[in-house]
């Protein structure tokens, strides 16, 4: 079985590092990650929220444009960037900058795809204009006491095997 | 310490299998080096080492008694790392999930083309 948990984690001053596997071979997970109408399955498609709009120009230089849309609310979100380097099925670096900022400035988004006996470790690395900017995107709302944090804390132990 | 630096040295203190264990047993109380190093196969002073590191990332403090000097967890690390994981990380667990079920899909797809390209 491959071992599903999602693992996130800081590095150095302003990236960030999130680990992922999938029981799929990376031709796949890359065109999962690439294709429109594949995107619009599964990227922030819950609770009320679908990807009503997905363009892609798939080409070092172009430009994407994602917006999610969630009806009962009337409410929009919308991320742009553009592709700086294409390796299919290896590597993908693009841009990242959302219409209402809710950090600072563009992020740059790498994501490597290693594939071995048909599953697929992949590995996206954010990197933030700064230390702040990065810890912001992933500080919470959530009030969390130490009752609370007690609570989380075997689940984090349990999702942190580097 | 910055709030960076200190998630830094969180995350670097979690990263070992021993470390998180005792942790684990802290959580449920106080415990002295003797008691924390009897479940683990490994001697006092590689249990003693694991504990300092704990000690200067700021996840356990030791009480003053010269002899025992009993282990107890600190939370409020543990409690920034945990909130400053949680949002962004049910964003993309939750993306995951449907990528692995939409995953499944496209592999019976390509298994079905290929069996129908093979029947020609």
């Amino acid at each position: 079985m491959t071992d599903k948990k999602l693992q996130i984690r800081p590095q150095g001053d302003r990236e960030l590092v999130m680990v992922r596997a999938f029981d799929a071979p990376r031709s796949l997970v890359f065109q999962a990650y690439t294709r429109p109408e594949l995107l619009k399955r599964w990227l922030g498609v819950f609770g009320g929220w679908e990807l009503a709009v997905c363009e892609i120009d798939l080409r070092v230089g172009g430009t994407y444009r994602w917006v999610w849309r969630n009806p009962d609310r009337k409410q929009d979100m919308g991320v742009r960037g553009v592709y700086r380097e294409i390796a299919a099925p290896d590597r993908l670096v693009c841009t990242e900058q959302f219409d209402d900022p809710w950090y600072k400035g563009e992020a740059l988004c790498t994501v490597a795809f290693v594939e071995a006996g048909g599953k697929t470790t992949m590995t996206v690395t954010m990197r933030y204009e700064s230390t702040e900017t990065r810890d912001g995107v992933l500080a919470s709302p959530m009030e969390g006491g130490v009752e609370q944090s007690y609570n989380k804390l075997a689940e984090l132990l349990s999702t942190m095997r580097w | 310490m910055s709030p960076a630096a200190r998630l830094d040295a969180t995350f670097a203190a979690l990263a070992d299998p021993t470390r998180r264990a005792i942790l684990a047993r802290l959580a449920a109380g106080d415990a002295s080096v003797m008691e924390l190093a009897k479940p683990f196969a490994m001697s006092q002073p590689a249990i003693s080492k694991h504990i300092k590191v704990l000690e200067r990332a700021g996840l356990i403090a030791r009480g003053p008694e010269a002899h025992r000097r009993p282990c107890r967890i600190v939370a409020k690390p543990l409690a920034e790392a945990t909130v400053w994981l949680e949002g962004y990380r049910r964003f993309w667990e939750q993306s995951f999930e449907r990528l692995d079920a939409l995953l499944e899909d496209m592999k019976l797809d390509n298994a079905r083309t290929k069996r129908k390209g093979e029947r020609r």
